[in-house]
């Protein structure tokens, strides 16, 4: 379970999160949607400890981002924006140098690799050094190595970015088996599409803050439009960046 | 720990598979340099040992006329040939390049000779050609010599002090002397010796920051469980251990090189062994983690790979700013100058170079101050780290 608790970030004189506040349940697949620049990935970047807010707290399963970063991070596993991997490691060596950074043994990280390969169907590239890697095996290689340590909450920034439709679908599915597993996912997206057909939960932000929240028919009937896409836009007052 | 170790072990088999890194630290900067350096040095050995000691062949056309003459030549390596030429004959030898220079005896030498009046002899030369310009003024020295020397002679059977002849003595004062050319020789050796060590770990060091933020790597490894201190360690560790590989191929390199080089014909007594070479690595080890700690913070601060080259390309001036300070002041090894990172590696490896005593304060200054430093700059490069802004 994450809970983000009236986060606030600046850079410069700009203010990224003025005020963010969410719940995503475990067990759920919980979208952070909004416009580009609406704060969604700095809210995920506070959320896996790799920046840390001004004011407010976010936890994980209960663990302070803040107070207990490290403990906090044993329990997520994440796939930032546009993740790069070692172009110079094979695709299974890249896995499993972030196992035996979450501190698996190797008999223990070289079993979850395989498992991994095997999920996300890697196997043709799984040994191959991934300098001349796709987007689509970029991304499940990062996908992979986000899970080696079986975290029980997955955070995942725009995770279909350059992604073709197969490897698009292949992900939803991979997602939806998480959820049924009873993971709590999280993740951020500009492509109504994707929220729809995936999620339980959404958390639309803009302009920094959380604008509504609840399940997409809530949010259908929370506006009075039929469809989500004209829901959004209502809700964040424009349609401005969206796709 | 284990961290630290599993970060080490990745960063090291990377680069490994690096071929740019590769090349850089383990190719370019230990052949190169070495090989440039042997080149330079046995040319400049080379020419500045050949005319003093080639043996140069003089013809001489009525030898016999002048037998005590030709024996004074023979005493400072000049082979006499014999010829037997008139004066047309010289002229024309001489002309046509066939003798580079002509000694004539005049018939009359001998009798001038015996009545104390200047005899001639006649040295055919052609001053246009200036290759052998350098064996005609030896002949001529030679040839004063000699002449000084007999009126020397002859004065002290007249009873009179040969000093008289020498109212005036000239010293050349040279200032290159063989010592001081070696200095500077020596301190190009252990330069360049710094300068490839630093090269080697370059590219792990722009990786370690620069390179992980351009890949979009460096976010997911922020992610994991460990202390971020301990993500830099490790990375500076394998750094560390590339700039030793590359020190070591180095010094082998030049202790190999210079085997072949012959500097002691420059009056220099270099004695680089397979012990010395061991010496002069472990004497560079310390300045290995401050070195790799200097590269690494000030990578962090670039914004792209590119730009930390460049900073980079500057940061391996550095420890060559000592040295050319140690070089234009003449500085000597004080306990002082020992607390200078690189510019206490310089003095002892030179001391080390030619057989110099070296004083065990001296040593322990220069481990314990450069070990220090080194020690710091990790620190702050552990807590570079810890900076939001490190995302870029």
């Amino acid at each position: 379970m994450i809970e983000a608790n009236n986060l606030q970030k600046h850079f410069g004189r700009v203010t990224a999160v003025r005020d963010v506040s969410f719940r995503a349940e475990d067990g759920r697949i919980t979208g952070l949607l909004g416009p580009n620049g609406a704060g969604k990935s700095t809210t995920l970047r506070i959320l896996y400890t790799v920046i840390a807010p001004e004011t407010g707290d976010a936890s994980i399963d209960g663990i302070s981002v803040v107070g207990q970063p490290l403990e906090a991070r044993r329990r997520m596993g994440v796939l930032p924006h546009n993740a790069g991997i070692y172009p110079h490691l094979s695709a299974r060596e890249n896995i499993s140098y972030f196992g035996a950074l979450h501190g698996l043994g190797r008999k223990e990280r070289e079993s979850r690799t395989v498992e991994l390969i095997s999920l996300l169907e890697m196997e043709e590239f799984a040994d191959r050094t991934a300098k001349g890697f796709s987007q689509g095996q970029r991304v499940k290689t990062a996908l992979a190595r986000a899970l080696i340590h079986r975290p029980r909450n997955v955070l995942l920034d725009e995770p279909t970015n350059g992604l073709d439709v197969m490897a698009v679908r292949g992900l939803r599915r991979l997602l939806a088996r998480l959820r049924d597993e009873g993971h709590c996912v999280l993740f951020s997206s500009h492509v109504m599409q994707e929220v729809g057909a995936l999620c339980d939960d959404v958390v639309v932000i803009a302009h920094g803050t959380v604008v509504a929240s609840g399940t997409p028919q809530e949010l259908r009937t929370q506006t009075g439009e039929d469809n989500l896409e004209d829901a959004f836009v209502r809700l964040i007052g424009t349609g401005e960046g969206l796709s | 720990m284990r961290a630290i170790l599993s970060v080490f072990r990745k960063e090291f088999r990377e680069n490994l598979r690096d071929r740019r890194t590769l090349i850089s630290a383990l190719v370019f900067g230990p052949l190169f340099g070495p090989l440039l350096f042997g080149a330079a040095l046995s040319l400049s050995i080379e020419r500045g040992t050949s005319e003093a000691d080639k043996q140069v062949t003089l013809a001489v056309a009525h030898a016999e006329r002048a037998p005590n003459l030709l024996t004074h030549l023979r005493q400072y390596r000049v082979k006499v040939e014999s010829v037997a030429y008139d004066d047309a004959a010289a002229r024309e030898a001489v002309k046509e390049h066939r003798k580079h220079l002509v000694l004539m005896v005049t018939d009359d030498f001998s009798s001038r000779f015996q009545a104390s009046q200047p005899a001639q002899l006649l040295l055919y030369v052609d001053s246009s050609d200036a290759n052998n310009s350098k064996e005609v003024s030896r002949i001529r020295t030679l040839l004063n010599q000699y002449g000084s020397l007999l009126a020397r002679l002859r004065v002290m059977t007249r009873g009179i002090d040969p000093l008289v002849l020498s109212p005036i003595v000239i010293h050349d004062v040279d200032v290159s002397t063989p010592a001081s050319r070696s200095v500077l020789t020596l301190g190009t050796l252990s330069y360049l010796m710094l300068l490839t060590m630093l090269m080697g770990g370059m590219y792990l060091a722009i990786d370690a920051t620069a390179g992980e933020r351009e890949r979009g790597s460096l976010e997911p490894l922020l992610t994991v469980p460990v202390r971020r201190e301990h993500l830099i360690y490790g990375k500076i560790l394998a750094t560390c251990a590339f700039m030793t590989l590359s020190l070591s191929l180095t010094v082998s390199a030049f202790a190999t090189v210079l085997q072949f080089a012959g500097l002691e014909r420059f009056g220099m007594s270099v004695n680089f062994g397979p012990s010395v070479a061991l010496a002069v690595i472990v004497l560079c080890l310390p300045l290995v983690p401050l070195g790799a700690a200097l590269m690494t913070i000030v990578a962090a601060f670039t914004r792209s790979y590119r730009e930390a080259q460049t900073y980079l390309g500057l940061v391996l001036l550095v420890p060559t700013l000592p040295l050319v300070f140690a070089s234009v002041l003449g500085l000597r090894p004080t306990a002082g100058l020992m607390t200078v990172p690189s510019l206490s590696q310089h003095f002892l490896i030179t001391s080390l170079l030619r057989d110099e005593p070296i004083p065990g304060s001296f040593l322990a200054l220069s481990v314990g101050v450069t070990l220090a430093v080194g020690a710091v700059l990790v620190f702050i490069a552990g807590r570079l780290y810890h900076r939001e802004a490190l995302l870029g």
